[in-house]
C-alpha cells in the first residue's frame, strides 16, 4: 500500500470542538482529498507532511513509517521526503524566484546567493518557463508564475511524493484549466505520487484517480471519480 | 568644550554597549515570547515592559538595591569576581540597557509575530533544521522591525539620565554622559557649555531618529510595491 493514514485529533473546547478522525489507505498516484472548506483536509495534509501532529495516529508511505504515535515514531517534516505546495504558495518574499527554487539545495544557515546556478535549478526554471522572471521577487510575478515557482521549489529536492493544498484556488478559469493540465502532464512524466486537496468538483474530476471525500473531519466515501 | 567631546564619546560608548546587549537579549526574548505559549508569558512581558513606564529614578533605585555593595547581585560579583558596578561606566551601561530594553524586545516580538507561519513551515518541509529556519527565514523577515527598534533603543540609551545618575553617578570622563553633563553645567551656571552640550545632544538624537525612520517597516512596504506587476 502506498498510503496508510490514520489520524485522530480534537481541536478547541466543548461546543466549538472539532474532531478530526481520518482513516484511509490508497495505492493511487493521483489521490484527491475532496470536501467543503473546514472539513479538515488541510489539517490532514499537514499531518501527513509532519507540519502538524495529531493526538494519535499513523502515517505510512511506501512501507516507510513517518508517524506512529503508538510506537513513538514521529519523523520531522524535514526528513519525510515529501514535497508540499501551500495554498498561498508560501514563497519566500525576501528571495528571488531563482533563490526560492534553489532553497532546498543550499544547506547551512545562509540562503543561496541570487547568482547561484545549480543545474537542477536551471532545469526547473526551464521546464516551468520562468527564465524571464528568475531574478524577480515573488510579489513581482503573476499568480500562475507563483504557482510554478512553488512547484519547482518543491520538485528540486526530488521528493518521493508531492502534497498540494488547493493549488488552483486563487485562479481564474482559463489559468486554472491550463495549470491543471500542466500538473497532470508533469505527474505522468515523473510518475510522482501526488495528493491534492480541493473543494472544486471540476478539479477533482479532472485530476483524481481516487477520491477520498471528507466532511466534518471524517471520511465520507472512498471511490474512483467514475463511480 | 573638550569636556563635551569626552562626554559625547562616553555617551556613545555606553549607548553602544547597551544597544549591543539589548539587541542580543531583545531578539532572544522577543523570539521566545512570540513563539512559545507558557504560563506566565503575559506577566514576563509586563515586567520586561515596566522600564518603559516606571520613572527612571525608580529603576535606578531598583538597580542600586540589586547591584549595590549590599545587593544580592552586587555582593556576589564583589566577592567572587572582584567586580564593582556602582559608579563605573559599566554600571551606566546596565542602567541604559534596562531603560532601553522594552524598545528592542517589543519591536522584536512584534516583528517575529508578523512573520507568516506558513513560510517557516515551507522551509521545514524543504529540509531545514529549526536553527536554519530561524537564520534563513524568520530573522531576515523580522530584521527591519528589529533594527528600527534597536535604533530607537540606541537613541533612548543616549538620552538616559535618571537611572544612570543614580547607579553610576557623575564622574567626569568616567560616568558623566552628555545628559548628565548638561545637568551639571546648568547647575554650575556654565551657560555656554550647557548650550554646546545641548546642541551636540540634539543633533545626534535627530540623526538617529532620521535613520530609524528610514528603516521603519512602512518604507520597506512602499519599496516592495514598486514591482512590475
Amino acid at each position: 500500500m502506498m498510503w496508510q493514514v490514520e489520524l485522530h485529533s480534537r481541536f478547541g473546547h466543548q461546543q466549538s470542538a472539532f474532531e478530526l478522525d481520518i482513516a484511509f489507505t490508497s495505492n493511487s498516484q493521483r489521490l484527491v482529498l475532496f470536501g467543503p472548506s473546514g472539513a479538515g483536509k488541510t489539517q490532514t495534509l499537514m499531518m501527513m507532511a509532519g507540519l502538524n501532529t495529531p493526538q494519535h495516529g499513523r502515517v505510512v508511505f511506501n512501507d516507510k513509517i513517518l508517524l506512529d504515535s503508538q510506537s513513538g515514531v514521529h519523523l520531522p517534516a524535514r526528513v519525510r521526503g515529501l514535497g508540499y505546495v501551500f495554498q498561498d504558495y508560501a514563497l519566500f518574499p525576501h528571495l528571488t524566484v531563482r533563490q526560492n527554487i534553489g532553497f532546498a539545495l543550499h544547506e547551512g544557515w545562509l540562503n543561496p546567493p541570487p547568482s547561484h546556478k545549480d543545474p537542477s535549478v536551471n532545469h526547473w526554471i526551464e521546464v516551468f518557463q520562468l527564465e524571464a522572471v528568475a531574478n524577480l521577487y515573488p510579489e513581482q510575478i503573476s499568480g500562475g508564475q507563483r504557482q510554478r515557482t512553488a512547484l519547482a521549489r518543491a520538485l528540486v529536492s526530488q521528493p518521493e511524493a508531492l502534497l498540494l493544498d488547493e493549488p488552483f484556488a486563487a485562479m481564474d478559469r482559463p489559468l486554472r484549466l491550463r495549470l491543471r493540465s500542466e500538473l497532470l502532464q508533469l505527474q505522468a512524466e515523473l510518475s510522482l505520487p501526488m495528493v491534492l486537496i480541493t473543494h472544486d468538483e471540476e478539479d477533482m474530476q479532472a485530476f483524481a484517480q481516487e477520491v477520498i471525500q471528507v466532511d466534518n473531519g471524517k471520511v465520507v466515501s472512498d471511490s474512483s471519480p467514475s463511480d | 568644550m573638550d569636556s563635551a567631546w569626552v562626554a559625547l564619546a562616553l555617551t556613545l560608548k555606553v549607548a553602544g554597549w547597551a544597544t549591543a546587549i539589548n539587541l542580543l537579549m531583545g531578539v532572544a526574548v522577543g523570539y521566545t515570547l512570540s513563539r512559545w505559549r507558557f504560563r506566565g508569558r503575559d506577566v514576563i512581558d509586563a515586567v520586561l515592559t515596566l522600564p518603559m513606564v516606571l520613572p527612571p529614578t525608580v529603576l535606578g533605585y531598583y538597580l542600586l538595591v540589586l547591584l549595590g555593595r549590599h545587593g544580592a547581585v552586587g555582593q556576589w560579583l564583589q566577592q567572587n569576581l572582584g567586580i564593582q558596578l556602582i559608579f563605573t561606566w559599566q554600571g551606566a551601561v546596565i542602567a541604559a540597557s534596562v531603560v532601553a530594553f522594552p524598545l528592542v524586545f517589543k519591536s522584536a516580538r512584534a516583528a517575529f509575530e508578523n512573520v507568516e507561519p506558513s513560510l517557516e513551515q515551507a522551509a521545514r518541509v524543504l529540509g531545514l533544521s529549526e536553527a536554519a529556519v530561524f537564520f534563513r527565514i524568520t530573522l531576515p523577515l523580522a530584521w527591519r522591525g528589529i533594527l528600527s527598534g534597536t535604533l530607537l533603543a540606541f537613541a533612548r540609551a543616549t538620552g538616559e539620565f535618571g537611572a544612570t545618575l543614580m547607579v553610576a553617578g557623575s564622574i567626569v570622563g568616567e560616568t558623566q554622559t552628555l545628559s548628565i553633563a548638561v545637568y551639571e553645567a546648568v547647575q554650575a551656571g556654565q551657560d555656554q557649555t550647557a548650550n554646546f552640550l545641548v546642541l551636540v545632544t540634539s543633533v545626534s538624537c535627530l540623526a538617529l531618529l532620521l535613520s530609524a525612520g528610514y528603516l521603519a517597516p512602512g518604507r520597506i512596504a512602499g519599496q516592495a510595491q514598486r514591482g512590475d506587476r
